[in-house]
């Protein structure tokens, strides 16, 4: 065996890095919510539990268990972990379970509304980056829209303190909104003051089909459902950078748009990832709380529940009829959100049609050519020419 | 100034990076800011990189990892050497190794 000329050195970017993705990884990234607690109480929430709710705080994972599943996820092969809840700043330890990911060698994406922010937060991340841009998410522009999102008294001072201590010290993140009636008049203000993000590469996402409560408690769901955008004030939104949301659509549609039949999961979930809940069980992704989709981790471990549990639940099918004869015949499947934990959030089912996102897709899909306006995409025969003068055009 | 490699000198892994095998790509991923070039980049050592990295343990000489590889590889030792202090110029430039 002779040594190799070539250089010994080669560096590669880790967003961009294909060889995980080319060598199909049993583990690539992992999502953690490390507790369900925030200390925001936003009107939209599909999770939230009070700061003080001790019963919860007692049944979350504890350090060490956190760890050990950390720990097996590096063995996998893991190279990325997303720390989110609730809000992941709340646990006590995230300091100690930050450290801990980072030097096992993974990089750590986190999701925080900023307010928990601190001087010596940031001194961390400046030290040991997280590799990740952290993601911040915005409820308004102003204290008054602001807090009538988030429903906490001073909330608005506490996340611009933590915004500016990351530009001070030049920590990467991100920025992204939630459009809800208090804020949605200042998405120009917003935009403006995200272009000027050093690291905002891209114009800023938006959350605005909000997901219900991820255990199904009806009776916060009909207050969220209030607040969603309709499907046509989705679409302005959508489209107000026409042009580049046109072209997305062509790339998407000539890839992903077909119908799905009776396979239930069309999409990545559970494939080289999966969410582990802030109680320990492991979901293949962070909204299907379905009991028979859940994987206790305490008993198992995240290779068998990747290798076998992921596996059997990517094999269920379709039953429900109306699911039959309207979604697995839809070859607007892929620019729908219809899935399998959107369902289960709205219906308790992992196979009923959810209305408000069909009428999304249908909105989207009249807006681009694909459908007339009485048309439903299911009894669409003709789909396969239709999206080929769709991306041809 | 790039300061010249002694042939006797001890290096291991720096504390601030980590290297990891994944699927038989081997990665080196820096933990303190100001490891790498730029933050958002990880590095891959080829094989003849991982066979040197693997003996910078702190202990052997760069001598004595010459002379280790020599008994791996089909190489003259002179060839070995340079390959040697090719890599750990790399690394040094990087802050990968320290001296152990």
């Amino acid at each position: 065996m002779k040594m190799s000329t070539n250089a010994y050195v080669v560096t590669k970017e880790i967003n961009k890095a294909s060889l995980w993705k080319a060598k199909s990884l049993l583990l690539d990234s992992l999502d953690m919510e490390l507790t369900e607690r925030c200390n925001n109480n936003c009107i939209h929430c599909c999770i939230n539990l009070p700061l003080d709710d001790m019963n919860a705080k007692n049944k979350e994972l504890s350090s060490e268990e956190i760890k050990n599943i950390l720990t097996e996820a590096e063995a996998l092969g893991c190279l990325s972990v997303r720390f989110t809840g609730g809000e992941p700043l709340l646990r006590e330890d995230f300091t100690e379970l930050y450290l801990f990911a980072r030097r096992l060698g993974l990089k750590v994406l986190i999701f925080t509304n900023a307010t928990l922010i601190t001087p010596q937060l940031v001194d961390l991340f400046v030290h040991i980056a997280p590799l990740e841009k952290i993601e911040i998410t915005v409820y308004g522009m102003k204290k008054s829209s602001y807090e009538a999102v988030t429903r906490t008294s001073g909330s608005f001072e506490a996340a611009w303190r933590g915004i500016n201590l990351l530009l001070e010290k030049k920590v990467p993140f991100v920025v992204k909104a939630a459009l809800l009636p208090p804020n949605k008049k200042e998405m120009n203000e917003f935009e403006q003051w995200a272009a000027a993000i050093p690291w905002m590469n891209k114009p800023p996402s938006y959350a605005m089909f909000f997901n219900l409560r991820c255990h199904r408690e009806e009776e916060k769901n009909g207050h969220i459902r209030s607040l969603r955008l309709s499907a046509e004030e989705s679409l302005k939104v959508l489209t107000h950078r026409k042009d580049k949301y046109t072209k997305g659509m062509k790339e998407f549609c000539a890839k992903f748009t077909h119908p799905s039949g009776k396979k239930l999961f069309s999409c990545g979930s559970g494939l080289g990832s999966g969410c582990v809940d802030a109680y320990g069980d492991f979901q293949p992704c962070m909204m299907l709380k379905h009991p028979d989709c859940l994987y206790n981790l305490k008993t198992g471990s995240l290779k068998d529940a990747l290798e076998n549990f992921f596996q059997k639940i990517r094999e269920k099918k379709a039953n429900n009829p109306e699911y039959l004869k309207r979604c697995a015949n839809c070859f607007l499947k892929g620019l729908c959100e219809q899935c399998p934990a959107k369902s289960w959030i709205e219906h308790g089912t992992l196979d009923t049609p959810v209305e408000y996102l069909c009428e999304v897709a249908h909105v989207q899909a009249r807006f681009l050519g694909l459908i007339g306006e009485n048309e439903k995409a299911w009894e669409t025969k003709d789909w396969k020419k239709r999206i080929n003068n769709f991306i041809n055009n | 100034m790039e300061k010249k490699i002694d042939i006797n000198a001890i290096y291991k892994p720096s504390e601030d990076v980590v290297a990891r095998d994944v699927q038989g790509e081997f990665i080196i991923i820096p933990i303190a800011s100001g490891v790498a070039d730029m933050e958002d980049e990880l590095f891959s050592l080829n094989d003849s990189g991982k066979a040197i990295w693997d003996k910078l343990d702190g202990k052997r000489s760069l001598k004595q990892v010459v002379e280790k590889l020599a008994l791996e590889f089909d190489a003259p030792k002179e060839e070995l050497e340079k390959d040697v202090f090719g890599i750990l110029k790399e690394l040094l430039k990087r802050r990968m190794l320290v001296e152990g």
